[in-house]
């Protein structure tokens, strides 16, 4: 199962290279890392996927808390966060292939945010296993450049994240 | 006041009393400082030898430890020592000069991004970019190097840095900002009461003590507890004095080269009280086969360590002083009648008497290794604060010189490191100056660090080497007799300063014994000489350490003597 790790660390530098550090020391795989500021200048957030298969997801956290610009680790309960990811898509759409293709943007509630001759760029936001589904279904015209953001989460209510 | 003054002054207030260094470009402003201040500084001859002699002080005086370098090479020779005393859980603090800020990252003159290299052999460390950081960051240093699992801290310091004019006034203590550390030291009362319970209900209840129990200053409370439940107590190579090794509780250390009866012990109890360990590899073996019929009790101040390897049916995170005399108050409340448990006491001084570590006689008018080890605490009476490399000789020095004191036996244990005992030792010997520091070493480790002579010899201390001389990397050698066909690839020292005259020439005692009958008055004028020694005690070439379960084993591929397998 995959785990999402909402890690607030003190915004200093050198702070990523100690958490990235941990994860190849330790021998721990990251599926996707986000490192972004906060509602606090001071504090910044780290939001790791990381697969349990892989390693124990209480060493993981364990581990982590032992870095002294550690905050604080919630382990995201899925059924009770909000999750997403942005992704730009660069897709081949020529006269014939366009009008499927603003359909299946309209039924995924993606957006064109480039149109040329020859190619579109879709800007698409949601939780990640749509994502990869709207992938899916455009691959058949020809995808030629995609960029995600990885995987942001926030829990649901008044629980904080 | 300069910034390089102001460090000089935080170091001071921090209670430091000695600092082991090597000085360089960018190190110019501090040691101008150094020059005309309050400090002990110990000039050593490689920055290695700093980092270890800091670890060894540490170790010595349950203080923290002190070294100093420069930057680039002088930065990077100190990592095997950081790495040291991150795998021992030792405190220090490795302060390392850097090229000047305008500099860093422009592959400058002797520059060496030291905060990266070392990050994963640090529990935390410092690129100070602003003077005015630096009393904060040297205070916070010292705090995260001696609270919660110990360990070292690095602070890198830019030379302009050190050049600034700052304000600064020894009495004010600047605030701490370390919102994200807050180690536990109070272990949990319910789980104390559950440990209790379970330690209380066993049958044949076993300690599995280690270097926790040394670095909490916890060993009174170990005995005591021992005592009170009369339970054995089985140590660690770190571990090695946290309890006194000649009660007849003390089942001597445990582990690949253990005692016979520690780890029969080990695989016959039914409950095991883990203080202050981390269930190296070198203790499990096998880790399927280790302690299979034991339920385990683990107390240590880290988090992380708890089931890290083997799962743990009553963890307690906490300082293992607070927690051992907590669980002591609550065993006083239940039945701990000796006669509990009567037949695992037989059969544990059963174990010890059939059993014993074996000190054998000398062949060929040789001198075996583990006699000589015998015959070193015996001439120094067990009293000894005792340093070793790594091999062999720390092997025998582990199962023959019994000690009976926390932080008199010093040794490289999770990292292993050659050349790690001598340095140590004079660190060792800075902090203890009245004491007997005796490093045990063999001829290959001392071979790594033996440069420190002149250190010990300029600063007067009287540190005394013993090597364990059979010119061989003997551990290594033993493997390959064992379990590569007796291929001795590499592993033979045909050429071999002549130990005698190498410490005349440095100005150090040198002494000889190559027949039994010379060993004790050898060991009487080295050991009670007035200046540093090194004595050259030449045993029998292929003697193999023994009992060992080979790497990955279990008790019961124990090898007991030589043609056992």
């Amino acid at each position: 199962m995959k785990h999402t790790l909402s890690v607030l660390v003190e915004n200093k530098p050198g702070v990523l290279t100690r958490v990235a550090g941990l994860f190849a020391r330790r021998g721990f795989n990251i599926d996707s890392l986000v490192v972004a500021e906060t509602e606090s200048l001071a504090v910044s957030r780290m939001t790791i996927t990381v697969d349990e298969q892989d390693q124990p997801i209480e060493q993981v956290t364990k581990q982590l808390h032992k870095l002294i610009n550690v905050l604080k680790i919630i382990d995201l309960d899925p059924t009770a966060s909000v999750e997403r990811e942005l992704m730009l898509i660069k897709v081949k759409a020529d006269a014939e292939a366009r009008a499927e293709i603003m359909q299946m943007v309209e039924i995924f509630r993606a957006r064109i945010v480039d149109v040329s001759s020859e190619v579109l760029i879709i800007e698409m936001t949601g939780a990640r296993d749509k994502v990869s589904a709207f992938v899916e279904l455009l691959a058949p015209f020809g995808v030629v450049e995609l960029t995600r953001t990885g995987h942001i989460a926030m829990s649901r209510g008044k629980r904080p994240t | 006041m300069k910034a390089s003054r102001v460090i000089l002054e935080a170091l001071k207030r921090e209670g430091v009393d000695t600092i082991f260094g090597f000085p360089g470009g960018v190190l110019l402003p501090i040691y101008d400082a150094l020059y005309d201040f309050d400090l002990n500084h110990i000039l050593v001859r490689h920055e290695q030898g700093a980092g270890h002699a800091a670890d060894g002080y540490a170790r010595a005086s349950g203080k923290v430890g002190v070294c100093l370098a420069t930057s680039g090479p002088g930065a990077t020779n100190l990592v095997t020592a950081i790495a040291n005393a991150y795998m021992d859980s030792v405190p220090i603090v490795a302060i390392t000069g850097q090229v000047s800020r305008p500099l860093i990252g422009l592959d400058s003159f002797q520059e060496a991004d030291v905060t990266g290299i070392t990050l994963p052999i640090v529990k935390h460390s410092y690129l100070v970019k602003d003077a005015g950081d630096l009393p904060r960051i040297i205070r916070e240093a010292f705090y995260i190097a001696s609270t919660g699992r110990p360990g070292p801290v690095l602070i890198d310091i830019p030379v302009d840095v050190t050049r600034e004019e700052m304000d600064f006034d020894p009495a004010v203590l600047p605030a701490m900002q370390l919102p994200g550390y807050r180690p536990t030291v109070k272990g949990h009362p319910k789980q104390i009461r559950e440990a209790a319970r379970v330690i209380a209900a066993a049958e044949r209840p076993l300690i599995y003590a280690g270097g926790g129990v040394i670095s909490a200053e916890a060993s009174e409370e170990l005995r005591e507890l021992a005592f009170y439940g009369h339970i054995p107590v089985a140590t660690t190579l770190t571990g090695k004095g946290c309890f006194p090794e000649d009660e007849d509780l003390a089942m001597g250390m445990l582990g690949m080269h253990g005692t016979p009866y520690a780890n029969y012990s080990l695989s016959r109890s039914d409950l095991i009280l883990a203080v202050g360990v981390r269930f190296d590899d070198r203790v499990t073996g096998k880790l399927e086969a280790f302690a299979p019929e034991a339920r385990f009790v683990h107390i240590d101040v880290d988090p992380a360590e708890i089931s890290k390897n083997v799962s743990v049916e009553v963890p307690i995170v906490g300082d293992a002083k607070r927690v051992l005399a907590a669980l002591l108050v609550e065993l006083k409340k239940l039945d701990l009648s000796p006669d509990r448990h009567l037949t695992w006491m037989k059969q544990v001084e059963a174990w010890k008497r059939d059993h014993p570590l074996v000190i054998r006689e000398p062949e060929d008018g040789e001198i075996m290794p583990e006699s000589a080890v015998n015959k070193i605490w015996e001439v120094s009476r067990g009293e000894a604060v005792v340093c070793t490399e790594v091999g062999q000789h720390q092997m025998w020095t582990a199962q023959h010189y019994p000690i009976r004191h926390p932080r008199r036996f010093i040794s490289s244990g999770g990292l292993g490191t050659m050349g790690f005992g001598f340095p140590a030792a004079i660190g060792a010997q800075a902090a203890l100056p009245d004491s007997l520091v005796i490093d045990i070493a063999g001829d290959g480790s001392f071979q790594m660090t033996l440069q420190e002579l002149a250190t010990a010899v300029q600063y007067g201390l009287p540190v005394k080497v013993c090597i364990i001389n059979n010119q061989y990397l003997g551990m290594v050698r033993q493997w390959q007799e064992l379990f590569w066909r007796g291929r001795y690839s590499h592993t033979c020292m045909e050429c071999q300063p002549d130990f005698v005259k190498l410490a005349e020439a440095y100005g150090a005692l040198g002494l000889r014994a190559t027949k039994p009958e010379e060993l004790e008055e050898v060991l009487r004028v080295g050991l009670t000489a007035e200046g540093p020694a090194v004595i050259d005690i030449r045993v029998k070439r292929e003697a193999n350490v023994y009992p060992m379960i080979p790497a990955g084993g279990s008790v019961g591929d124990m090898i007991m003597t030589e043609g056992d397998r």
